[in-house]
């Protein structure tokens, strides 16, 4: 079972890895890179709590092998706000209308929203119903995250895009 | 690290992934998004020696009109199917069910080859493959073969793939003639596996009668499985006279290994795989009519 060498480039940050075949993303990033904010909850596939972007697309980083993000390019929350530590709009509309209580989903939704709006910056309310879909809330704070998504579309409709934050589009395919 | 340990394999082509799959046997198994697969893995529901990733294998890309029919490469994403402009024209029923599978996010890594050689019984796209007649390619170190859809799922996750044969691509007869389509399902939750579900699949003659339609059921057996009683009775049937309900019932029949779990007994799955299939051939008649 021997260890494989991978190189991904994290936050803009090129990080190199020797890393056994069976260690997710998810835990490449939290224990090799140091990013604990990808938070872990199921740990298969169903809470969302640990969504990043690879390639710009969001994906559950515990549905990975690290092996297969090898040359690819990685945003976690850690990369959402930009370097001043200003907040990106999604994390200001998360706070401006109370769309984390316990917090511990939080950088997926974030992420997942992040993904979302840049793909599809005008949804229907339905859309966005269905967009969050793919995350938990267990302390059940839907109400504000969907309000916080509503509201954070239409902020960056009005002009304000998100600052300096590393969100690469994806590649065509 | 919740797997157990295993061998990463990621071959550059075809060749030296079936390669591979021959000489490491029963102990490879193919891995492509990995949204089914890791989760097994991850909950020791299913262990392997070697993981095969098909990610830079090339061939298993594209989507484009071959010999007439739309083929889609078994490497491309649910998310690259649901955002295809010819898939949405061309195999309409496939872009729809497209839109059941799990979440965006499981979608952008889940592949169409991936969810049809792992064959839940309760997945969309083999219920689509099999109301449409699609064929499956496959290649393994003996060569290349072409699969009907029919003869490809043979029951809880198990397909007439041989174990060092990799699903390649898929072609979907494009939409021809007055022709209607419509999946339907049950599920708790958005994103989650139906409780039951069908798709169907309709063309009319100029008489309106039925000329073909395929009904493909899914989450009401080991496999997916055609609605065989239902499409007979409907062969050469004049639309107007066949009543949703009845066709929901006849398509019922026959089936002998319905699960029964946490949702219900096989008795509700039947219930309800019987609405669908009224209501996924309402929808399909109209589009027939209608287009």
């Amino acid at each position: 079972m021997a260890d494989t060498d991978v190189r991904m480039t994290v936050n803009g940050m090129v990080r190199r890895g020797t890393v056994p075949a069976r260690l997710t993303l998810a835990d490449h990033l939290r224990q090799n890179c140091g990013l604990t904010g990808t938070h872990l909850g199921c740990e298969h596939g169903a809470c969302g709590a640990c969504t990043v972007l690879v390639d710009g697309e969001a994906v559950r980083s515990c549905l990975v092998f690290a092996v297969q993000a090898d040359d690819t390019e990685i945003t976690t929350i850690e990369g959402i706000a930009s370097a001043d530590g200003r907040l990106s709009t999604v994390q200001s509309a998360f706070r401006d209308h109370h769309g984390l209580q316990c917090g511990f989903c939080t950088p997926g939704f974030v992420i997942s929203v992040t993904a979302f709006l840049r793909d599809n910056p005008d949804p229907s309310d339905e859309e966005i119903r269905e967009a969050l879909s793919g995350n938990l809330c267990r302390c059940t704070g839907y109400q504000g995250i969907f309000q916080a998504v509503r509201a954070a579309a239409e902020s960056l409709r009005a002009g304000s895009p998100a600052p300096e934050a590393v969100v690469p589009a994806p590649p065509d395919s | 690290m919740k797997p157990a340990a295993f061998d990463y394999h990621a071959p550059v082509d075809l060749d030296e992934a079936v390669g591979l799959l021959g000489e490491l046997g029963e102990d490879a198994k193919v891995i492509a998004g990995g949204q089914s697969l890791v989760p097994m893995l991850a909950l020791r529901l299913a262990a392997v020696d070697h993981l095969v990733d098909l990610r830079r294998v090339g061939e298993l890309r594209g989507i484009e009109v071959r010999d007439g029919a739309l083929w889609i490469g078994a490497g491309m994403t649910q998310a690259a199917v649901e955002r295809s402009a010819e898939v949405a024209e061309a195999v309409p029923l496939l872009a729809r069910a497209t839109r059941l599978i799990g979440h965006f996010q499981i979608r952008n890594r889940g592949t169409i080859g991936g969810s049809i050689a792992h064959a839940d019984a309760a997945a969309e796209y083999p219920a689509v493959a099999l109301a449409l007649d699609a064929e499956f390619e496959a290649c393994s170190p003996r060569g290349r073969r072409t699969l009907p859809a029919r003869e490809f799922f043979t029951g809880w996750w198990s397909t007439a793939l041989d174990p060092d044969e990799v699903l390649t691509g898929i072609s979907f007869p494009r939409r021809a003639g007055r022709s209607g389509f419509a999946i339907e399902e049950l599920a708790r939750r958005h994103g989650d596996f139906a409780i039951a579900g069908a798709a169907v699949a309709l063309e009319l003659d100029d008489g309106e009668r039925v000329r073909r339609c395929g009904i493909g059921l899914f989450g009401l057996g080991s496999s997916v499985q055609r609605a065989a009683a239902a499409e007979e009775a409907l062969a050469g049937a004049v639309a107007a006279d066949v009543r949703p309900d009845e066709i929901g019932r006849t398509a019922m029949t026959g089936l002998d290994s319905i699960p029964s779990d946490l949702h219900g007994p096989p008795e509700y799955r039947k219930r309800v795989g019987a609405a669908m299939v009224a209501r996924a051939w309402t929808k399909a008649l109209q589009e027939a009519r209608n287009g």
